[in-house]
C-alpha cells in the first residue's frame, strides 16, 4: 500500500541533529524507515536453518536451508560459517530456492511406450517393477561369461549407466557396486568428460 | 587426473582453495576463474589485496581477465607451446629452485639410454608401433638402473642411477632442456600469437614469486582437460611447478577447479569404467587379470605407498561381498566383471549407435544437451530398446525422441522417468574440488512422488536380488552376495524405505570383520592404515577410510572452522590433510624454507612432524632417515621423499609409467586446428581415438571451409537443465548467443543482437551474435590472423529458455589417457541468420557396416610439415 508521503525538511534534519548516524542518510536526507519497514522480518525469521550445499560447481559452498514448521522451504542462503564461502553464494547458488521449488518440476513417475507421442503417468512401483524385468531381461541376453579366447570376464556391454557427478559420494558408491553385481562395465559420469 | 597423479601421486587439486590468499602470484590458465567458481575467486582477490599478482591466460578477455593484473590473449589449443616455452625459459635462465629440483623431483634419475625424445624423432617418441596398434611400446620410457646393495646386507638390489649434480647428459633435467629447446618466446608468438613482451613479463613474474620466500600458485579447469592433450597440458603445469618449487607449500599448488559439485567423489569412488572405488584400477582381460593373485601383482608397486594395494582391494571385496568373500575362494574377486576395452562414455554412444547397448541408465545427467555429436547421440539413443531417465527436470535426453524433426512413432525405445529428490530433500556427502568431503542435512521431504537416487538405487536392488533369488546361476551370485543392507535407523525414513547414507558412508570408512556379526555391528576402523590383506577388514573406499572412526563420529559433518586450515571443517581426503604433499613444505633437513612459507616441519624434540596442516608423511619418520634400498613401501624412501604415493618418494618431471601419449609434453595442434604443427611433422597427438565414419565427420586440419578457432565455456548464471527452468537465472540469461570479435563480424556481415550461425561438419547451431572486443584476433607471428569463435555450452531444447546445443557441433574425437572428448577447441566457419530446420534424418538412416571404416574424410594423421 503506497502512502503519498510529505517531507518537513526541517524536522527531518533536526532528527538529524538528535544522534542518526550517516549510513541511515540518502544522500544528505535521512534515511527513515516507515512503520510497516519497521516492522518487517525477513521472512528466514520464520524458519530454522538447515545446514546443507549448493549442488551446482565443485567449490563446495556451505547453504542455510530455512524451513518453516509446516516442513516448508522459505529461503535458501549462504552459510556465514563456512570457511570456503563465508555465507556468499553465486548466482546459480542464490537461486537454489528456484531449483527446489518450481511448478516445472517433474516429481511423478513417466513412461513413454514404444513409438508413443507422448509420456504418461504411471505409478512409480509399477515403473520400477519394469525396469528391474527389462534389466534382468537385457542381462540375459547380453551376459557373457568367457572370451571366445576362453578368458573369464563375467560382463554385460548390453547395459550402460551415466551419471553420478551431481549425486553424493553415497549414491556414487551404491550404484557402482550395484551395477558390478549385475556386470555391468560401462558405468559412466561427467567426470570423464 | 593422470596428469596429476602421475606427477605427484594423486589425482587431486595440490591444494585447497583457502590457501589461494596466501600466494604471491597466481597463474589461471583455462579457466575463466571468477565467472565459473566465483565464490572461490575470493581468495585469488584476497591474495591481489595482499599484493600477489594474478595473470589470466585465455583465448577470450572475461571477467576474469578484468581484475587481473596481467592478461595475455592465446590462441585456443596452443597452451603447450605456451607453457613448455615456460619451461624452457626457467631452464634458460638458470631460475629453477635448485635444492627443491634436486631433493624432490627426479630431475637427477638419468633415462635409459636407448629412449630417443620428440626432438629426435619429429614429434614422436621412441616406441611408436603404426600400423594397426597406433600405440606406444613404452619400454624405453624408463630410468637407468644401477646395483646396490640391499638394506638388509643380503645380496643386491637395482635401484634408479642418479646424478644429483645434474651434469649427466640424460639426467631428466637436461632430457627436458633438449626437450623444449624449440619452446622459444619467439615460438609462443608464432604458435599461441601471444606477444613475446607479454610472455616475457609472464616468466618474470613467476621466476620472481618463486623460491624460498614465494610461491606461486596455478588454477585450471576444464579449458585444460577437454583437449586431445589435455592429460598433457597439466603434465606441463605439473613440470613447471615442480621446477619453481611450488609443490606442497602454502601458496603454491595446482588447483584443480572441477565443474560438478561431487565430480572429484565421482572419481574418487568411481563411477567410471575403469576404476573401482580408491583408484584401484577395474580388472581387465587385457592386463590378464584373471585372478586375484595376477591382478594384485599387476597393481601392487614394491616402493611407495601403493605397496598397500593388496589391503584396500581385499577390504573392498570384503566390503562389496560380505561373508561370501573368503581367502579360499580369493574373496570372491571372480565375481566382478572384466573389462575387454574402453567402455567410457564416448565408445558407449557410438556403440549404441551400432546397436551393440540395448538398455541404458541416465542419471542426473544430460548428454543430448552437455555432450558430443548430438546427431548421432540421438540416432544412439534411438537404438536403445530401454531407457531410464532419473531427474528432477525432462531433460534433452529424456524428450530426444521428440526433438526437433524428430518423428515419435519412429521411435522404438522404451523410456522410464523417474523424479529425483532435490539435494536439500535428502542427505549425504559430497566431495568438493579440493578433496574435502561435506555432508549436508536433509532439510524437506522429497517433493510428490520424487526419491533419492540412494532410495532408488537401493530399491532396484533389492527388486533385482528378489528376481534372481531363486537362481543357480553362478553368475547371479554377484549380486545375491552383494552386502545389500543399509535400512535407516530412524523408522519414519526405514517405512517409506529411504537406506541410511551414514550406513553406506560407513562401509566406505571400513570396519572390522568379525564373523557372524552384522557390519552395523562392527567396530569401525580409524583409517586406511588399520586396513588388512587377510579379510579380517572391510573397506569400500579406502582413500575415505578416516572419515567415520566410529558409529557416532561423521567427520564429513565436522562444521568448526577457523581462519587458516580448518581442519575442523569437513574432511579431506587423504586423512584430513588439505595440502597434499606438504612434507616439501620443509627443506630436507625438515625446517620450513623460509619463515613466511612455514607450513609442515619436523620437530626434533618431539621427535614428531607438525605444523597446521596433518603432515603428509609418516610422522615419526626423521628427516635424516636413509632409504633402505630393497625394502618394502615407504622404507626403501629416505626421510626427504615427500611424494609418497610414487616409486621413489619424488615429483616425477619425466613419467616413465602411466601415461600412453608420452613421459613429456609435447605441442600438437587440436584434430580440427586452422594451422599445420610448426614445431613436428607429426600433426596431432599420434595416440588419440578418433572414428572414421559417415556419423561423425571430422573438419580436419587446415581445412579451408571451416577458417576459424571454436572455443566453448561456461557461463556463470547456468549450468544445463539444473538452471534452464529455474526462472531467475533464465530471467539474468536468457538466451544463445555467439561472441566474435568486431573484425569478423564486418567481414561476414554480422550484426550484434542478431541471429548468426555456427557450422562444422558435424552439424549447425544459431544462436545471437555478441560482437564484442574480449574475443581479439591475433596474429601468429608475422604470419596468419586467426579469429576465434566462442559459444557457452549451456543450452538445450529443453527449459524455460531454449536455445541450440554445442554438443551439435562437437565430433567424436578422444584424448588417449582419460578417454576426454576435443570440445575446447574446433574449427568452424559462421554466417550471418539462422540455421536450417533438423530434419531428424539421422535416426533412421542405417549406418552400413561399410561405413565403420569410412575413409572418404579429410586425413589428420601425418600431415606433412608446411614452413
Amino acid at each position: 500500500m503506497a502512502t503519498k508521503r510529505t517531507f518537513d525538511l526541517g524536522a527531518l534534519l533536526g532528527r538529524a541533529r538528535d544522534g542518526l548516524r550517516l549510513d541511515e542518510r540518502v544522500g544528505p536526507l535521512p534515511n527513515l524507515a516507515s512503520q510497516r519497514t519497521e516492522r518487517l522480518v525477513a521472512r528466514t525469521e520464520r524458519g530454522r536453518p538447515v545446514v546443507s550445499l549448493c549442488g551446482y560447481c565443485a567449490v563446495g559452498c556451505s547453504t542455510l536451508a530455512y524451513v518453516d514448521g509446516d516442513g516448508k522451504l522459505l529461503d535458501v542462503e549462504g552459510n556465514p560459517d563456512s570457511p570456503v564461502s563465508a555465507g556468499r553464494l553465486c548466482p546459480k547458488g542464490s537461486a537454489i530456492f528456484g531449483l527446489t521449488v518450481n511448478e516445472r518440476r517433474w516429481t511423478r513417475a513417466k513412461y513413454r511406450a514404444p513409438f508413443a507421442t507422448e509420456w504418461e503417468e504411471k505409478p512409480l512401483d509399477w515403473v520400477l517393477t519394469r525396469i528391474a524385468e527389462r534389466v534382468k531381461e537385457t542381462r540375459e541376453q547380453t551376459f557373457v561369461r568367457t572370451t571366445p579366447e576362453g578368458k573369464r570376464v563375467n560382463h554385460t556391454l548390453g547395459i550402460a549407466s551415466l551419471g553420478g557427478a551431481t549425486f553424493g559420494i553415497e549414491e556414487n558408491y551404491l550404484l557402482g557396486k550395484l551395477m558390478h553385481g549385475l556386470g555391468v562395465v560401462s558405468i559412466e559420469n561427467q567426470a570423464r568428460i | 587426473m593422470p596428469g596429476l597423479g602421475t606427477s605427484f601421486g594423486r589425482g587431486g587439486a595440490t591444494t585447497f582453495v583457502q590457501d589461494l590468499q596466501n600466494a604471491d602470484c597466481i597463474l589461471i590458465e583455462g579457466s575463466n576463474f571468477a565467472e565459473c567458481h566465483p565464490v572461490a575467486f575470493r581468495f585469488v582477490m584476497k591474495a591481489k589485496e595482499r599484493g600477489a599478482t594474478v595473470i589470466h591466460v585465455d583465448p577470450r578477455f572475461t571477467r576474469t581477465s578484468a581484475v587481473a593484473d596481467l592478461y595475455a590473449p592465446i590462441r585456443s589449443g596452443s597452451d603447450i607451446v605456451f607453457l613448455g616455452a615456460l619451461v624452457n625459459w626457467v631452464l634458460t635462465n638458470e631460475r629453477y629452485f635448485r635444492d627443491y629440483v634436486v631433493a624432490y623431483t627426479n630431475a637427477s634419475s638419468l633415462v635409459r639410454e636407448d629412449f630417443a625424445d620428440t626432438e629426435d624423432l619429429d614429434g614422436i617418441f621412441s616406441g611408436w608401433q603404426a600400423g594397426e596398434t597406433q600405440a606406444y611400446d613404452t619400454a624405453t620410457w624408463a630410468f637407468e638402473l644401477e646395483e646396490v646393495p640391499r638394506f638388509d646386507g643380503n645380496g643386491t638390489v637395482k635401484v634408479v642411477k642418479r646424478d644429483p649434480t645434474l651434469q649427466h647428459p640424460r639426467c631428466v633435467l637436461n632430457v627436458l632442456r633438449r626437450h623444449f629447446a624449440r619452446y622459444t618466446p619467439e615460438m609462443v608468438e608464432r604458435v599461441c600469437g601471444t606477444s613475446r613482451d607479454t610472455f616475457e613479463r609472464i616468466c618474470t613474474l613467476l621466476a620472481d614469486n618463486s623460491g624460498r620466500e614465494r610461491t606461486t600458485a596455478f588454477a585450471y579447469a576444464v579449458g585444460w582437460t577437454q583437449h586431445t592433450v589435455g592429460v598433457q597440458y597439466i603434465r606441463t603445469a605439473a613440470i613447471l611447478q615442480m621446477l619453481l618449487g611450488n609443490i606442497g607449500r602454502p601458496g603454491g599448488g595446482i588447483m584443480a577447479l572441477r565443474g560438478h559439485a561431487d565430480i572429484q567423489g565421482a572419481t574418487d569412488i568411481a563411477t567410471l569404467y575403469d576404476l573401482l572405488p580408491g583408484y584401484l584400477p577395474m580388472p581387465s582381460v587385457h592386463r590378464d587379470e584373471q585372478t586375484l593373485a595376477a591382478y594384485l601383482k599387476a597393481n601392487t608397486k614394491a616402493t611407495g605407498w601403493w605397496s598397500n594395494t593388496p589391503k584396500y582391494m581385499v577390504s573392498l571385496l570384503k566390503a562389496f561381498y560380505g561373508e561370501a568373500a573368503r581367502a579360499e575362494n580369493d574373496f570372491a574377486y571372480e565375481y566382478l566383471p572384466q573389462l575387454t576395452g574402453d567402455h567410457s562414455t564416448l565408445p558407449t554412444q557410438v556403440a549404441m549407435r551400432d546397436g551393440l547397448v540395448r538398455g541404458f541408465f541416465v542419471i542426473g545427467q544430460n548428454p543430448m544437451g552437455s555432450g558430443m555429436n548430438n546427431e548421432l547421440g540421438r540416432a544412439a539413443l534411438a537404438k536403445l530398446e530401454w531407457m531410464v531417465n532419473v531427474d528432477s527436470y525432462e531433460t534433452d535426453t529424456a524428450a530426444f525422441w521428440k526433438a526437433e524433426g524428430v518423428d515419435p512413432s519412429t521411435v522404438g525405445t522404451e523410456c522410464f522417468f523417474i523424479p529425483t529428490a532435490a539435494l536439500l530433500e535428502k542427505n549425504g556427502t559430497m566431495t568438493n574440488t579440493n578433496r574435502m568431503l561435506q555432508w549436508h542435512d536433509k532439510a524437506l521431504e522429497p517433493a510428490g512422488e520424487s526419491k533419492s537416487d540412494l532410495w532408488l538405487i537401493y530399491d532396484l536392488g533389492k527388486r533385482l536380488r528378489a528376481l534372481y533369488a531363486d537362481s543357480d546361476d553362478p553368475k547371479d551370485r554377484a549380486l545375491l552376495d552383494l552386502t545389500w543392507d543399509y535400512e535407516h535407523d530412524d523408522a519414519r525414513e526405514r517405512r517409506r524405505g529411504e537406506p541410511s547414507a551414514l550406513k553406506v558412508l560407513q562401509e566406505i570408512n571400513g570396519y572390522r570383520v568379525e564373523p557372524g556379526k552384522h557390519q552395523d555391528a562392527c567396530e569401525q576402523v580409524g583409517g586406511f592404515t588399520e586396513l588388512a590383506a587377510d579379510g579380517t577388514t572391510a573397506s569400500g573406499g579406502w582413500i575415505y577410510s578416516g572419515v567415520c572412526p566410529d558409529k557416532t563420529t561423521n567427520k564429513a559433518r565436522n562444521r568448526k572452522a577457523d581462519d587458516w586450515t580448518s581442519l575442523g571443517w569437513g574432511y579431506s581426503w587423504p586423512s584430513n590433510r588439505r595440502i597434499l604433499y606438504n612434507r616439501a613444505s620443509a627443506d630436507p633437513a625438515g625446517k620450513p624454507w623460509s619463515e613466511r612459507k612455514k607450513y609442515v616441519w619436523w620437530d626434533a624434540q618431539t621427535q614428531t612432524w607438525t605444523g597446521v596442516d596433518v603432515p603428509d608423511f609418516p610422522l615419526g619418520k626423521a628427516p635424516d632417515a636413509a632409504a633402505k634400498p630393497g625394502a618394502d613401501g615407504l622404507d626403501a624412501h629416505s626421510g626427504a621423499d615427500p611424494f609418497i604415493m610414487q616409486l621413489d618418494g619424488r615429483a616425477q618431471i619425466f613419467v616413465a609409467a602411466g601415461l600412453k601419449d608420452g613421459p613429456l609434453p609435447t605441442h600438437y595442434e587440436p584434430v580440427e586446428s586452422v594451422v599445420p604443427n610448426v614445431l613436428y611433422a607429426q600433426q596431432h597427438n599420434p595416440t588419440l581415438r578418433e572414428w572414421r565414419r559417415r556419423d561423425n565427420p571430422l573438419n580436419g586440419a587446415v581445412n579451408p571451409d571451416f577458417p576459424y578457432v571454436l572455443t566453448t565455456y561456461r557461463l556463470t548464471e547456468h549450468s544445463g537443465i539444473m538452471t534452464r527452468y529455474v526462472p531467475w537465472l533464465a530471467e539474468l540469461q536468457p538466451a544463445l548467443f555467439v561472441e566474435i570479435d568486431p573484425e569478423l563480424a564486418v567481414a561476414k556481415n554480422i550484426r550484434n543482437g542478431e541471429w548468426m550461425t555456427v557450422r562444422t561438419a558435424i552439424g549447425e547451431i544459431e544462436g545471437r551474435a555478441l560482437v564484442s572486443g574480449r574475443m581479439r584476433p591475433l596474429r601468429l607471428g608475422r604470419g596468419q590472423r586467426v579469429h576465434q569463435v566462442g559459444v557457452p555450452y549451456n543450452f538445450g531444447a529443453s527449459g524455460l529458455i531454449p536455445g541450440d546445443s554445442v554438443g551439435d557441433l562437437v565430433p567424436l574425437v578422444m584424448e588417449p589417457n582419460v578417454s576426454i572428448q576435443e570440445s575446447k577447441t574446433m574449427t568452424c566457419d559462421v554466417r550471418p541468420g539462422r540455421r536450417a530446420a533438423r530434419t531428424g534424418s539421422a535416426i533412421n538412416a542405417a549406418v552400413p557396416p561399410a561405413d565403420r571404416a569410412f575413409e572418404g574424410q579429410p586425413t589428420t594423421r601425418g600431415l606433412e610439415r608446411k614452413e
